[in-house]
């Protein structure tokens, strides 16, 4: 067993001996174009059954609605006004302000990456409206609260870094469900591959549901990563929103395009999960956002529970030593 | 307004509104004019995705509830069985022996029901993992169970005269039946104790808030819920330790509950004390003691001790049952996942802790 929380090396924690590099993705929101190109990928490659009744959300252009056990990638879209934009960026100066590593903006020389691409991908600074639109992944955390509480071990910890369940293994327990900070896996379910009956007709040919009853989430394409190959998500990306690489060199692209994005005043990028110093202690997966966490539907502190298991222990021990304590002079007293 | 032979694809408008029950639709905010305008007005006091749910959660019915309570009253049975079997109290031995089985053989059912792949439940036993109090949990179990199992079938045997047909394995069993009623009960209080960790030990924002004082709850539950049990199934002359036991378990549980709902984060405590649960939980306490009650002050009525009783096995199951179902609504709503991490978020960089962000400006 490995440590609980704090930074770590998630592979060597898990025993693993040959050192394979930790792999992660890079999502940078500030240049993704919710084309869902992603989220199509990824249902393809990993032979997912359709989620959801094909109903419109009503939530700008997501209609996919969350991460879940046939979902992996889900790309959410965010229409904010002025006013938002405005907190936005005060929230985002306010973190810059808390003493963070890194430069205070506008910084006057050019950031350290200067691609001529990033000239190009730099989206328009619109004042009065925005559309934030982000990829949302499993998170491969370092310390994974599903991988902590899976009782069968169907869940494991890859050469690569990354968490994946066993699909032969797991026994649909759900634990890892209510494990999760970020709302990720889920227990696949045979219920909810119906579709709309209007179009029923069209999609009866649809094969039998696989894996059904067993928790399911991103693999970060475990079967594409021993083949060497980039996952299916950011290898189908057009515009580099979704990076694949050597996870700290995730980390340090993410750490330069946040400071470049700064350089140009865009105070509201920050970066997601790339602190390992965080309650995860940090996450596979780094994300670039332009708002508040939540306003993605993050959570904006989230802890591995497990961290507390070692006291939770120490509390149910407490517990088991007062309830044998009161039968025991339950019956003492009784024999007088 | 134009129309499209696409149009019959469309979903009916009234439905785009609010569904209670829906899997996508629940907490959407949707002005519903049929216009293509989504007013993104933020929240009064929190932001969120469109209402949506941060954290799932988990994928647990009405059986995981119930086994909380079978389990803790198997739990107790074993507890007051091994005391019969140690004071010699005969009737109380057999009854809480034959409860404490009954109860955990039911118990395991619902587990395995639960599960997605009920036919793989044996995966459970597979490893033993420290980390997961589910892992730990099934060993509890099974380690009880054994106990439980042999100590019963021992009663069972005698009640029938001798008539099982088990041959030279009767000895056995007699030489055993002692020891089996210790090890059953050496596992009663984890066995109690654990599914306290396994539910504080998630991201469910109620139960993980309640972690400290669960384990405390869990166990005066399951004490009074085992008590309350043998005093419907015992007569009074045997059953003085559980009502002992049983007004233990009522003050350990009123106090426990208390102290939770008063350390805990305020907004993670708001579903204990709402909607069902809420109801469920404010319906346990006075069950609790007005069982208590009637155990103190006419225990050793017969009558009064069989209504006392079965007022304290339903205090218990409904404890469970609000906690569980408390639980799963603040998993359902994001206030609860996102207010508490926030606040908490806030507090620690007020005390000049801001290196430990998930939020980082580089």
């Amino acid at each position: 067993m490995g440590q609980l929380s704090g930074p770590t090396d998630p592979t060597a924690d898990a025993h693993w001996e040959h050192s394979h590099p930790r792999k992660g993705f890079f999502t940078d929101t500030s240049i993704c174009i919710g084309c869902k190109a992603c989220e199509v990928a990824c249902k393809e490659w990993n032979h997912n059954p359709q989620d959801g009744n094909l109903e419109l959300l009503g939530s700008s252009y997501d209609n996919t609605g969350s991460l879940g056990a046939s979902t992996w990638r889900h790309v959410a879209f965010i229409e904010q006004g002025q006013e938002r934009i405005t907190e936005a960026r005060e929230t985002g100066r306010a973190l810059v302000n808390l003493g963070m590593p890194r430069i205070g903006p506008p910084a006057p020389a050019a950031p350290a990456a200067t691609d001529l691409a990033e000239a190009d991908t730099t989206p328009p600074d619109t004042a009065d409206f925005r559309w934030l639109i982000s990829s949302d992944v499993c998170k491969h955390c370092t310390h994974a609260g599903c991988l902590d509480v899976c009782p069968t071990g169907a869940l494991f910890r890859t050469e690569f870094g990354t968490v994946v369940v066993q699909d032969d293994v797991c026994n649909g327990c759900g634990t890892c469900v209510a494990g999760c900070p970020f709302g990720v896996i889920e227990r696949r379910s045979n219920g909810t591959v119906k579709v709309a009956t209007s179009r029923e007709e069209q999609h009866t040919e649809h094969p039998a549901v696989p894996n059904v009853g067993v928790a399911q989430k991103c693999t970060l394409c475990y079967d594409r990563l021993v083949a060497d190959e980039t996952p299916a998500c950011a290898k189908a990306c057009p515009t580099t929103s979704i990076k694949f690489g050597n996870h700290d060199d995730m980390v340090e692209t993410a750490r330069e395009r946040v400071a470049g994005l700064h350089a140009q005043g865009l105070t509201e990028a920050r970066l997601y999960g790339a602190n390992e110093l965080d309650g995860v202690g940090g996450t596979g997966s780094v994300f670039l956002l332009l708002d508040e966490p939540e306003v993605y539907g993050l959570p904006p502190d989230p802890r591995v529970p497990t961290a507390d298991l070692p006291r939770m222990y120490r509390r149910a021990g407490m517990a088991v030593a007062g309830m044998v304590a009161a039968a025991a002079v339950a019956f003492l007293k009784g024999r007088a | 307004m134009t129309t499209s032979e696409f149009d019959s694809f469309r979903p009916p408008e009234p439905a785009r509104r609010r569904r209670p029950g829906g899997k996508r639709g629940t907490g959407r905010r949707n002005s519903g004019d049929g216009s293509r305008e989504m007013p993104m007005v933020p929240e009064p006091e929190f932001t969120s995705y469109y209402g949506r749910p941060v954290v799932k959660p988990a994928p647990w019915g009405d059986d995981v509830a119930a086994y909380l309570f079978l389990g803790g009253v198997a739990a107790g049975s074993a507890l007051l069985g091994l005391g019969g079997q140690l004071t010699r109290r005969p009737i109380l031995r057999r009854n809480a022996r034959l409860s404490a089985l009954t109860a955990v053989s039911l118990g395991a059912v619902a587990l395995v029901k639960d599960l997605g792949r009920p036919e793989r439940f044996l995966n459970m036993l597979r490893t033993i993992k420290v980390t997961s109090p589910m892992s730990v949990g099934s060993w509890i179990l099974s380690a009880f169970s054994a106990g439980a199992a042999v100590s019963a079938v021992a009663e069972i045997d005698r009640m029938s005269g001798a008539r099982l047909p088990l041959g030279p394995l009767r000895t056995v069993l007699q030489a055993v039946e002692g020891p089996a009623g210790f090890e059953a009960a050496f596992f009663a209080g984890p066995l109690a104790a654990y599914t306290a960790v396994l539910l504080g030990d998630t991201a469910t924002p109620t139960w993980n808030a309640a972690h400290e004082e669960l384990p405390f709850v869990f166990v005066s539950s399951a004490a009074l819920a085992s008590a309350g049990l043998a005093m419907v199934t015992t007569p009074v002359h045997e059953a003085g330790p559980a009502r002992k036991l049983a007004v233990l378990g009522v003050a350990g549980d009123v106090i426990a509950m208390r102290v939770m709902e008063h350390r805990m984060d305020p907004v993670a405590a708001e579903p204990l004390h709402q909607g069902k649960a809420g109801a469920m939980l404010k319906w346990s306490e006075r069950l609790a003691a007005a069982g208590g009650l009637g155990t103190l002050l006419a225990g050793r009525n017969r009558a009064v001790a069989a209504a006392s009783g079965l007022a304290l096995l339903a205090a218990s199951a409904l404890t469970r049952f609000g906690v569980f179902e408390a639980g799963l609504a603040s998993a359902r709503d994001p206030r609860y996942t996102i207010e508490p991490q926030k606040n908490r978020l806030a507090a620690r960089r007020a005390a000049g802790i801001t290196g430990d962000s998930i939020t980082t400006a580089g």
